[in-house]
């Protein structure tokens, strides 16, 4: 569905050099990527602000052609046969939107059925389908700007899928969400990838959408791919320590820790351990417990958020 | 069918704005009485000036006034504005040309301002001077020529939105064309007024094919031969700037930088 190789981007960053004078220097948004997905699969495409993410996903639309290397989407060269790919492709931009701001929802509906030439009877099946999965049916009538941020994310969503493509881009749909309507997006997402087969390549910094949905995960840092594998294996490579806390009964104090384990912070009796992954959790539960006297103890696993702000860093963060 | 429907979008989106489309009318109205009075103490001391008498220049400022809605010459194209924050990304990745869809848009707001705001300074100078209201051959004649002026006006603007790809802001270009608006088409004194060489070349400029060339139609200045003269001025400008425009929206394509990631 979706093949790059030793793609790059470079951008002309006009600055300031001298009062008057002004340098020309070339940012490398995108630094040879390459990576393929096949129709059908969830990816998650994480990087932090700048990483090169947009730039990427604006590649794969033919927005922008990349300065070097090869990319095709459904067997497409993107910015050479945009318009044509366009029909095949579905595309959210979380911060952006496609719907017109001053009319009803329904209106800039109509029109995406001229743009993307949906017959009649199909757009109806569709839409209908559409407004019931996503709920769209209390404001199918209401002007875009009197929408919630969630509403219009489905109304955005509902545009992006009406003609039906075989591939959705997803650049942070999930950006300012409330919990219930972030829930309601990941749980219409999961279902159009499994039940429609769509291929879905999506962007966010929210690890939820990514723990919630996708089967594999691409890291990308200084427009680089740090990581291509699936969750569990981001959550292997990038080994975070966990966190074992251990409440201590009475005025008793803290002994017996193994070499390696760290104390990170202590608070009344309540003591926070960090456990490195070549230590075994179970034998510093049993060296504290033998030196002092315990009330109660719990171990924490690292949650992807440290082990990808790990990654991000590129060197072990500290605990 | 999809321009179409731009356009019509278009025009229903600018009817959702009530209170701007009559507090723009009011102020259309009032600047034409202050024009009026204006040329028409220019006119009691040159009592032919460019071949207009008194109620000539009187109906020309209300006319004008009429004008500056549907050709938008004090504005912009939203579109500079979504260069400018990146939101033309949406715009880019839509199955459609950008120029027709931008001048579809334009029309629909065109025709939107030209039924809201275009009545009611023309009625203001009927009921208070009396001006020249045109016949039907007149006023169908006026419509083409007023078409034509849309599309320049569209031709120019699209232009200044698609160069903000370039210089990453459009306001100083804006201002820039916004003063030569204002002296150029004819809106601060007709250029029918200007002098000698002057006047010849800013009549063949293309701020002229906006505002004095439709005003001269109505007026009924240019008749047979000249009026497709006039027409020709208008389509010849047209043109060149929408095809400057399609090598612009093209070379664009090559350079593009989105802002705001």
């Amino acid at each position: 569905m979706i093949q790059l190789s030793e793609v790059s981007k470079t951008f002309p960053v006009r600055q300031k050099t001298g009062r008057l004078r002004r340098g020309r220097t070339l940012v490398t948004a995108v630094d040879k990527i390459g990576f393929e997905v096949s129709p059908g699969e969830f990816v998650g495409y994480l990087g932090p602000n700048g990483a090169g993410k947009s730039t990427t996903i604006k590649m794969l639309t033919g927005i922008l052609s990349p300065s070097s290397g090869r990319v095709r989407v459904a067997g497409l060269d993107p910015s050479r046969r945009r318009t044509e790919l366009a029909l095949r492709l579905g595309v959210v931009f979380g911060q952006r939107t496609t719907l017109w701001w001053d009319l009803p929802l329904r209106d800039s509906f109509a029109l995406i059925r001229h743009l993307y030439k949906v017959d009649q009877r199909r757009f109806a099946a569709r839409l209908a389908e559409l407004t019931e999965l996503l709920d769209l049916g209390p404001f199918l009538g209401t002007p875009v700007r009197q929408l919630s941020l969630g509403q219009r994310m489905r109304g955005d969503l509902t545009a992006a899928l009406l003609h039906s493509p075989a591939l959705l881009v997803l650049d942070e749909p999930t950006i300012g969400l409330d919990v219930v309507s972030k829930a309601t997006v990941r749980e219409f997402l999961a279902r159009i990838n499994a039940e429609e087969g769509t291929t879905v390549l999506l962007t966010t910094h929210d690890l939820g959408d990514i723990e919630r949905l996708c089967r594999r995960v691409m890291v990308i840092d200084h427009g680089r791919v740090a990581f291509d594998g699936t969750l569990d294996e981001l959550r292997a490579t990038a080994p975070a320590d966990r966190t074992l806390i251990v409440d201590l009964a009475g005025d008793g104090v803290l002994a017996g820790l193994p070499d390696g384990v760290r104390l990170v912070r202590r608070e009344g009796p309540r003591s926070w351990l960090a456990v490195p992954p070549d230590v075994s959790a179970a034998s510093v539960v049993a060296d504290v417990a033998r030196a002092c006297d315990v009330a109660d103890i719990a171990l924490r696993e690292p949650d992807i958020e440290d082990v990808v702000t790990r990654l991000y860093r590129g060197s072990p963060a500290p605990a | 069918m999809v321009y179409a429907l731009v356009g019509w979008l278009s025009f229903r989106r600018h009817s959702a704005y009530l209170a701007a489309s009559i507090g723009a009318t009011v102020s259309n109205t009032f600047f034409g009485f202050l024009r009026a009075y204006i040329l028409i103490a220019v006119w009691k001391y040159k009592p032919d000036l460019g071949g207009y008498d008194v109620l000539d220049a009187i109906t020309f400022s209300f006319l004008t006034q009429a004008l500056i809605g549907p050709v938008q010459i004090f504005g912009g194209l939203d579109l500079a504005q979504r260069v400018r924050t990146g939101d033309v990304a949406i715009d880019l990745h839509r199955p459609a040309d950008l120029q027709a869809w931008w001048l579809a848009d334009d029309l629909g707001r065109a025709a939107h301002a030209f039924l809201s705001r275009g009545f009611a300074p023309l009625a203001a100078g009927w009921l208070v001077f009396g001006i020249v209201l045109p016949g039907p051959a007149q006023g169908a004649a006026f419509l083409l020529s007023l078409l034509l002026a849309v599309l320049v006006g569209f031709g120019m603007r699209y232009l200044v939105a698609l160069a903000v790809f370039w210089i990453h802001d459009a306001r100083g270009v804006e201002a820039i064309i916004r003063s030569c608006a204002l002296f150029l088409s004819g809106m601060l004194m007709p250029l029918v007024a200007f002098p000698g060489a002057v006047g010849a070349v800013v009549q063949a400029l293309p701020w002229a094919a906006l505002i004095q060339v439709p005003a001269d139609v109505y007026l009924g200045k240019r008749q047979g031969w000249d009026l497709l003269a006039a027409y020709a001025f208008q389509a010849g400008w047209a043109l060149a700037l929408l095809l400057l425009g399609r090598a612009l929206t093209r070379a664009a394509h090559r350079r593009l930088v989105i802002q705001g990631g």
